[in-house]
């Protein structure tokens, strides 16, 4: 008779990512950078909110995007325009960035570029309202973005990113007047997990809250 | 998908334990603690074991997966409550926001067992 035996192990499985992620935050510290996670569903508007930022940003701070993305450089090209380094991580099959692979961005960074000069990284991470939330790159501050098009209740209903955000835009406001959709709820729905989260609406298209957002981004450097 | 990720993290944290031990035992169930308020799915994660541990040293090895339901704090009110996932998370007596998660965040492996 075989005789069965127990080991009580108590290992976070996320434990090798949030190593990772806090080796990338030392990094980040030892050259003053600020690093911002951004994440959102797909087509909520990261990439042209880093657009409409790297335009008025880029001349007064030295920025650098890392930017997930499943397949393409798309997304990365259209940053490039702002000429700032925009590092392309493909995360392949992964629906996430993960701290490894943005340590491996960084390193690109740190070999091209004296990584000491820079004051602000923008992570665009993999568009997907799930998982992103789990998985920590090293940054200083969680980013949010809904837009109006994706209705009132998906903080309800994807509660995870909502509640560990530390800044929620609402996107593309322009286009409320058009949908039935109630800013306030949206606002109250977030308050309900994460009371003490910023909440900014903006449209990229008339810019409309740009001002609070890019005001919102000096605070944190 | 992510369950995906989530299983390598798995069967890389009980390896590390695997070759660790002076003989190689057989790994008989892994009990594993996930939260109800993470974005792990119980049958995803159940499914995506059995494909990744074919041919390995876990092919044998069954995975126990455990629940835990999210159970919030409310200050004032200064009683634990059970948020109702997905339509309301403020305390239902004073509507005070969650703050304080007890319960509903685990994503552990909790113990092994073998023979
Ligand atoms: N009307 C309006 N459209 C917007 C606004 N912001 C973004 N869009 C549109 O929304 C679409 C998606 O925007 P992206 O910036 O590519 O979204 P994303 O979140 O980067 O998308 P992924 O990286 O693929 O997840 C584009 O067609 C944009 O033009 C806005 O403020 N107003
Ligand atoms: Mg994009
Ligand atoms: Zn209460």
């Amino acid at each position: 008779m075989h005789q069965t035996f127990d080991a009580a192990l108590e290992i976070n499985l996320l434990h090798a990512n949030q190593a990772g992620a806090e080796e990338n935050r030392r990094h980040f510290e030892d050259w003053g950078i600020t690093c911002f996670n951004i994440m959102s569903s797909p087509g909520a508007g990261k990439t042209v909110l880093l657009e409409r930022t790297l335009e008025a940003l880029s001349p007064k701070l030295k920025i650098a995007v890392i930017e997930g993305d499943m397949t393409t450089e798309l997304d990365a090209e259209r940053l490039r325009q702002y000429h700032v380094p925009v590092i392309a991580i493909n995360t392949g099959r992964s629906c996430h960035l993960d701290s490894k692979m943005v340590s491996g961005g960084i390193h690109r960074l740190a070999h091209e570029y004296n990584p000491s000069e820079f004051d602000l990284v923008l992570v665009e991470n993999v568009g997907n309202l799930v998982c992103p939330a789990e998985f920590e790159v090293g940054e200083h501050q969680k980013v949010a973005l809904l837009s109006v098009t994706e209705g009132e209740d998906k903080p309800l209903k994807y509660p995870v990113m909502f509640q560990e955000a530390d800044c929620l835009l609402i996107t593309k406001i322009d286009l409320a007047p058009y949908l039935d959709i109630d800013l306030q709820r949206i606002e109250d729905n977030v308050r309900q997990m994460n009371p003490n989260v910023t909440i900014i609406p903006v449209s990229a298209k008339t810019k409309v809250g740009l001002e609070d957002w890019l005001a919102w981004i000096e605070k944190q450097l | 998908m992510h369950e995906t990720d989530m299983t390598k993290a798995l069967i890389m944290t009980v390896r590390d334990w695997y070759e660790s031990q002076p003989e190689q035992p057989q790994i008989q169930t892994i009990h594993l603690i996930v939260g109800q308020f993470t974005c792990v799915e119980p049958a995803s994660l159940q499914f995506a074991f059995e494909v990744q541990t074919r041919n390995s040293f876990l092919e044998n090895a069954a995975l126990a997966i455990q629940e835990t339901p999210l159970i919030a704090f409310c200050h004032p009110c200064q009683k634990e409550y059970h948020p109702q996932m997905g339509q309301q998370y403020a305390c239902p007596d004073c509507q005070n926001p969650m703050e304080d998660i007890r319960s509903g965040r685990e994503l552990k492996v909790d113990r092994i067992e073998y023979a």
